[in-house]
């Protein structure tokens, strides 16, 4: 589907392509230059050829005059030959030579030109290409030497129309050649970032398989591998620490617990005594679920947590939530309420999505005064998918805002209320989890619009059937 | 009831089986996995409270052996462990409940009674009556003396769970859980507030509340 602009993306591809056009226009280069030098070389032979005819020539004209000249070259046209001659009046009218007429030439006397001429081959008449001179004999006569060079003008005009042919071949044959190799690339990568995709869904466990050719992709492979053992046996060890942190103060808090409600059984329900046993166990309580909190937390945060991914619709997930706190809300007159919108569906954790939502509502509620509303929404943004609560509350200052996610912050106004002051840690600590990003805002005309921002890898394509009736 | 409760830590252990001799339970106990697992299959248990970490045998392994050898006992596990997946793991082992320490002890006297009861063969029933109160599980009406009651869909599935612990303690968690599948506590008491609308529905205006508040436990429906 996307792979052919993926493939001219590669860089393999890009490698091969800048590769065969220097590759095209070297060969392109070369073949020039061999063809100059090898038709200057040529061409100087001719020359000499021709140099020398004249020598002979001017010779027999020092010592004979015109008429000896003509009668030299007569002699020298008996055989048909590579050699051409042409004495003529001014009017090109024929004395003597071995061509049929004087042939269309430009240039002037003296220069070395290339003309055209017919002659018969084969009892057929043909045109072929010769080079030579003409030289202005005194009696207004003029004598053209030249030399045959037909074969080597054959060479010249198949080279010139083979080589845009050839380069035109380098060309497809390179591309072709780069589409392949960027193609078998692209393989070798899409299997390294399938096994990486899985791996950050949470399979740890998952390793690049290698293909045993020992080549780059497999020393990447084997690197990666060892990197992600690493990470697995640190991931093992920080689990190990968060269990043995949980079993050793969890063992004596339980110890704790179980004295206090001894206690609490053998005194009479009434005494002072025993209202402070029972202020004792709330305490307790109230630690527990700190050290509850901060571990889910730490957990959440770190993604040691192998809390399992499932396709969720976010609406759903909202629709429970708000379901909930409504009476919650309707008790305190908030209105609160979930807008309207399209099903969006997310690779997410249920409970954790649900537990973060709980948290931005429950304090939602907490903060908004009585008459106030509150609404939800799921919605797809233009880089991803949002979750947002907003509410009519006194909102949060600006400067607050990136504090109030730390553990344990809790903003001096609210502080009387209760709570952990771990609530919008766990709020940020899932959307990390998540890939996702927390964002506080304002809601205009007053309140805090919280949004929980995920990108847009974790949106799912809506499966054809909804996955589970939200009434339900 | 006959209980057994395989749990290392002894002064937890000790609490535990006084706490459940007290409530009127036969008990018997194990320290480590292996002697549990032996307990477990040569005698009969209504239930089983199993530690998630224990010496030689782990909690875990001491269930999955336990379900191996055909033992239907229902489990309830209790851990120590940090929470996100241990529960699923220890449901997929074969367990059927799980809390984490530490626990307050009527939450599980509520979650055992819960368990004991879902043993009894019930049969399929469509309808649950408590005094005067009737819910129709086909139609998914409820009427209390003959009236209709209006319910919403979470409210029904609220009133059908009490209805079906009916006379037992249920507590907050067990409702969170198993009416609205969530296995965290929100911050606030919301559940409070849906039972309170519940009992608006069903008790207003009746001579005899049938829904009761176990005070430091939780919730009860019964008739008298």
């Amino acid at each position: 589907m996307r792979t052919k602009p993926r493939l001219l993306q590669t860089q393999a591809f890009r490698i091969v392509l800048v590769y065969v056009v220097l590759f095209a226009f070297s060969v392109t280069a070369l073949l020039f230059f061999t063809y100059w030098n090898t038709r200057r070389t040529l061409d100087a032979q001719t020359d000499q050829i021709i140099e020398a005819e004249i020598t002979g020539l001017n010779e027999e004209y020092q010592h004979f005059g015109l008429q000896g000249l003509a009668e030299t070259v007569r002699a020298r046209t008996l055989h048909q030959g590579q050699s051409l001659y042409m004495l003529s009046d001014s009017a090109h009218h024929m004395i003597a030579g071995n061509l049929d007429s004087w042939p269309q030439i430009s240039g002037s006397p003296g220069d070395m030109v290339e003309f055209d001429y017919e002659r018969p081959v084969d009892g057929k008449l043909e045109s072929r290409r010769a080079r030579g001179r003409v030289y202005a004999v005194p009696g207004d006569v003029l004598l053209l030497v030249a030399q045959d060079v037909h074969d080597r003008y054959l060479t010249e005009r198949m080279f010139t129309t083979t080589l845009p042919w050839t380069v035109i071949l380098i060309l497809i044959l390179g591309t072709a050649g780069g589409a392949l190799i960027g193609r078998n690339m692209l393989n070798r990568l899409d299997t390294i970032n399938r096994t990486s995709g899985e791996i950050i869904a949470g399979d740890l466990s998952r390793r690049v398989p290698l293909t045993g050719s020992g080549d780059e992709f497999d020393v990447l492979s084997e690197n990666l591998n060892r990197m992600l053992d690493r990470i697995e046996r640190l991931m093992k060890g920080l689990r190990e620490v968060t269990d043995s942190v949980a079993h050793d103060l969890r063992t004596p808090l339980n110890r704790l617990r179980n004295r206090l409600e001894e206690s609490a059984a053998r005194l009479s329900a009434e005494g002072a005594q025993a209202s402070e046993i029972e202020r004792a166990i709330a305490e307790t309580d109230q630690l527990i679920a700190t050290f509850n909190a901060l571990l889910l937390i730490a957990e959440t945060d770190a993604g040691t947590t192998r809390a399992a991914m499932s396709a969720l619709v976010l609406g759903e997930v909202a629709a429970d939530v708000v379901e909930l706190y409504e009476p919650l809300a309707d008790e305190k007159k908030v209105s609160l309420s979930l807008l309207p919108g399209p099903p969006v569906v997310i690779e997410g954790n249920r409970s954790l999505i649900a537990q973060a939502l709980a948290n931005l509502v429950d304090n939602a509620i907490k903060y908004t005064p009585s008459g106030g509303r509150i609404r939800i929404r799921a919605a797809i943004a233009d880089d991803g998918v949002e979750l947002s609560v907003a509410d009519s509350g006194p909102g949060i200052p600006e400067a607050d805002r990136p504090r109030v996610t730390e553990r344990f912050v809790r903003l001096e106004a609210s502080r009387n209320s209760p709570g952990t002051g771990l609530g919008l840690s766990l709020v940020a600590a899932v959307a990390h989890f998540h890939n996702a990003e927390l964002v506080l805002d304002d809601n205009a005309p007053t309140g805090l619009k919280a949004v929980l921002r995920f990108p847009l890898t974790t949106l799912r394509a809506l499966p054809a059937a909804p996955l589970k009736n939200a009434a339900e | 009831m006959r209980i057994l409760v395989v749990e290392d830590d002894l002064e937890a252990q000790r609490y535990l089986v006084q706490g459940l001799k007290e409530s009127g339970h036969v008990v018997d106990e194990a320290a480590d996995g292996e002697i549990g697992l032996s307990l477990a299959l040569s005698r009969p248990y209504d239930v089983a409270i199993v530690d998630r970490m224990l010496p030689v045998m782990d909690g875990l392994k001491v269930v999955a052996e336990m379900r191996e050898h055909g033992s239907a006992t229902p489990v309830l596990f209790l851990s120590a462990l940090s929470e996100v997946d241990d529960r699923v793991k220890g449901l997929k082992a074969g367990g059927d409940d799980y809390l984490t320490k530490p626990y307050a002890f009527v939450e599980l006297l509520a979650r055992i009674d819960a368990l004991m009861r879902r043993r009894m063969p019930a049969g399929v029933r469509t309808r649950l009556d408590v005094g005067d109160l009737e819910l129709d599980l086909l139609t998914r009406a409820a009427k209390r003396s003959g009236t209709d009651i209006e319910l919403q869909p979470r409210e029904f599935r609220l009133l059908e769970y009490l209805m079906r612990h009916a006379g037992q303690v249920v507590t907050r968690t067990m409702l969170l859980e198993s009416v609205w599948e969530y296995h965290f506590d929100p911050q606030t008491n919301v559940i409070d507030v849906h039972i309170s609308r519940l009992r608006a529905k069903i008790d207003k205006g009746f001579q005899a509340p049938l829904l009761h508040t176990v005070r430091g436990a939780g919730y009860m429906i019964r008739a008298h």
